[in-house]
């Protein structure tokens, strides 16, 4: 025992001073130019405008407006000119190509993935139910549904984002465009042959690394297409400062197929040793993949449809840097009371609690920044969910950290408390703040508006509805199933027992996610048909629309005067 | 422009230190420290069959829902439940993949032939579970099996299940990788001991 406390105290020792020697070696200029860097994704006089071209209409848009010059007008002028407008519609349409490819394959993951999903929990209260055929077993379709989710859905949804976001903040048209829509296409091969492996049996066994290497490689391939794209269009920058969101992308495309190649490698690990590296990058996907671009997103779009900048930037950028450094070692939590050495749980313990450092920094930013503003959130369809899914990565990273605390994993660990957790990074964060990004980004790059705003109503409340039924009903049954399994006095079957009605429940859950996912997917289809009658041009980025709103929006300043 | 170029590689080089220190932990530090070839003579490494049952287990996921690696008395009650002594790294020596597991929806599997070495019931339990175990919600196997109508042929393991359970007229026979299967998991059995060099007062 004591020796466990030594090797805790040690490592947190440790990992502090070496993340204050990383920040001070990082550190110079770092903090020089804060308040600069914050504006760069705004135009010259247009902090105060608001921006959301999912926002349909005129009404919407003047009700948006309206809302911000009403509870925090920076007073600032509050215009995009005719230049920078035009500019930024270049930049918009620059990466059409790689970006609706991206999309498009994202959207239809979704849908593929929600009915592998739905038919796995499904399994889980009916275990009679499609067993004549391999393919359809539960050890099949799970990982079909895990893998459909990841590399499909949310990868090219973040691919899709990315893509889209740089040319906007580095003000810049997209270059490598073409590389990166073969990318796209080579990645969305890859995830299809790994998926198609998995049904019929070829899965490595790996938890999150299922499909077997020679998949990898058009996914290794295509995300580096992608990640070329990204470095010529850095280099082609035409911005001063680089944006937070920028620091996010970037380092998530880089990380990306490292740890691809280091997980996939054939024939370099080994029985307990490939364990730890197991987890080392499930977790890190999350932590340096989807983490970083969904955080990029947030950073992005929050202050842009609020035409205000982000409370602190420089705040921002130590969530980066924290984030990258402990969430990059905590991946050994998942073999807590597995036959792995002390020193490398007590690490994972150590970064994991030390997470809840960047979680601070990223709460305190997005509170401070929407503070006072939540009524946007009736007329700003993008911000609807893009705030939920900033909620919910606080509410997902606190409670990775408690969980990873050995009194709470003890009960948690082998349940399906982790499956829920699971959910509520991946898909409350994480896919929340993507369906956001796409609503903003998909009128931007079609020069259409969405043709129905009820359906965008209709999908953010079903997806929410199912995901608090599916959270808080298979929450409670895995802690249940934990207690049971923890009572030696119980037998086994009891902790089956218990979480039966659970199952059911997120059965329930699943089909109204699913049921929101297709409402989605048929709007984002309507979308690309161009379906509906445009009815002010869903840029806004038109010099005409543009002059009379900003004369409305500084009236709008006055009348609150 | 010269700050601007510093941004980014600042930004790079930034990338790259804390992938490295995060590789060099979790990825590197495991090779260099842990076991890679066993020199006990247990366990023993898998025959060609049991080697193929394995893969069975793995391509149809039984991993998903069966960990292997019995867990401290200290943390939790595996002991007592059956399922054997804490595993250390060099029970698994031979697994390639590794088959640790995340999760207990059923019973950790490690030591499941010193608890159930019945080749029957495994057999019987995978064409269909709750002939054998009520309340389990693990899945049918049936494909895993042929049905037989009227005569056995030569060299068919037919399996003994409680009456109403196959279909009336039908005899149910083992297909080759039901039988693979249940070889791999009677060779689960890790109930030797060990000296731990990881819990050297804890494990009896």
């Amino acid at each position: 025992m004591r020796f466990t406390v030594v090797i805790l105290a040690v490592t947190f020792v440790g990992s502090l001073s070496g993340l204050l020697l990383f920040i001070w070696s990082m550190s110079k200029g770092l903090f020089g130019s804060a308040a600069a860097a914050s504006r760069v994704i705004f135009g010259d006089k247009e902090i105060g405008l608001i921006e959301d071209p999912a926002a349909r209409a005129a009404d919407a848009q003047d009700d948006l407006q309206a809302t911000m010059n009403r509870t925090g007008h920076t007073g600032e002028f509050s215009v995009l000119s005719v230049t920078e407008a035009t500019e930024r519609a270049a930049q918009d349409r620059s990466g059409r190509a790689p970006v609706l490819i991206a999309l498009g394959f994202a959207t239809a993951w979704l849908v593929i993935a929600s009915i592998f999903g739905l038919t796995a929990s499904i399994k889980l209260h009916m275990p009679d139910w499609l067993v004549s055929e391999a393919w359809l077993t539960f050890g099949r379709i799970r990982p079909a549904h895990l893998n459909a989710v990841a590399y499909g859905w949310c990868s090219m949804a973040a691919f899709g984002v990315a893509l889209w976001l740089l040319p906007r903040l580095l003000r810049t048209p997209l270059v490598g465009g073409k590389t990166a829509a073969v990318g796209a296409v080579l990645w969305g091969l890859g995830v299809t042959s790994g998926i198609l492996a998995i049904l019929t049996g070829h899965s490595t066994g790996l938890e999150w690394l299922e499909f077997p290497w020679p998949c990898d490689i058009p996914m290794v391939l295509g995300g580096s297409m992608m990640g070329v794209a990204l470095l010529r269009t850095l280099r082609n920058r035409q911005v001063e400062h680089l944006y937070v969101s920028v620091w996010y992308i970037a380092a998530g495309l880089i990380w990306l197929p490292i740890l691809i190649i280091v997980a996939n490698w054939p024939g370099l690990h080994f029985g307990v040793q490939q364990a730890a590296m197991n987890w080392w990058y499930a977790h890190n996907i999350l932590g340096l993949w989807f983490t970083p671009i969904g955080l990029a997103s947030i950073y992005y779009f929050i202050p842009k449809v609020l035409g205000k900048p982000i409370h602190s930037y420089n705040l921002s950028l130590i969530g980066f840097w924290t984030l990258a450094f402990f969430y990059s070692q905590v991946g050994g939590h998942h073999l807590i009371g597995g036959p792995v050495p002390g020193w490398l749980i007590s690490l994972s313990i150590v970064q994991s609690m030390m997470m809840i450092v960047p979680v601070t920094a990223v709460a305190i930013n997005q509170h401070r920044t929407t503070w006072g503003h939540l009524s946007v959130l009736r007329h700003s369809p993008t911000l609807r969910f893009i705030i939920f899914g900033a909620m919910m990565y606080t509410v997902a990273s606190v409670q990775g950290s408690i969980e990873s605390m050995r009194i709470v994993n003890t009960v948690t660990h082998f349940t399906h408390y982790t499956v829920a957790h699971a959910h509520l990074g991946l898909y409350g964060f994480f896919s929340m703040v993507m369906f956001g990004s796409i609503y903003f980004i998909l009128p931007r790059v079609m020069d259409w508006e969405w043709p129905h705003a009820q359906l965008i109503s209709a999908h953010f409340w079903l997806v929410v509805g199912g995901f608090a039924v599916y959270i808080i009903g298979l929450t409670t049954g895995g802690w249940l199933q934990g207690l049971a399994m923890l009572d030696a006095n119980r037998p086994f079957i009891d902790s089956v027992n218990i979480t039966k009605p659970y199952f059911l429940v997120r059965t329930l859950g699943g089909t109204l996610m699913t049921l929101g996912h297709l409402v989605f997917a048929a709007h984002v289809t309507a979308m690309l048909l161009r379906r509906g009658a445009p009815q002010i041009g869903a840029t806004l980025l038109q010099p005409a629309r543009l002059q009379s709103r900003s004369l409305s929006s500084v009236e709008g300043v006055t009348d609150a005067r | 422009m010269q700050d601007k170029q510093v941004d980014v590689t600042r930004l790079i080089l930034g990338a790259l230190v804390i992938m490295t220190f995060s590789i060099v932990a979790l990825v590197v530090m495991p090779y260099l420290f842990l076991e890679r070839k066993s020199t006990a003579a247990l366990p023993l490494p898998y025959t060609e069959t049991q080697a193929a049952g394995r893969a069975v287990y793995i391509a149809n996921g039984c991993i998903y829902c069966h960990s292997q690696q019995p867990r401290d008395p200290s943390v939790a009650p595996d002991g007592q439940r059956g399922w054997g002594r804490p595993s250390v790294p060099g029970d698994y020596v031979h697994d390639q993949p590794h088959l640790l597991g995340t999760m207990r929806t059923g019973p950790d599997l490690f030591n499941i032939a010193a608890r159930q070495p019945s080749r029957d019931w495994h057999l019987g339990h995978l064409y269909q579970p709750r002939a054998y175990s009520p309340g389990s919600i693990m899945p049918a196997f049936p494909f895993l099996f042929v049905e037989r109508r009227g005569r056995l042929l030569p060299g068919d393991v037919e399996i003994l299940l409680p009456a109403g359970v196959a279909p009336a007229g039908v005899r149910i026979v083992a297909g080759e990788d039901a039988q693979r299967l249940v070889a791999y998991l009677l060779s689960l059995d890790h109930t030797y001991p060990v000296k731990s060099p990881l819990r050297p007062a804890r494990v009896k």
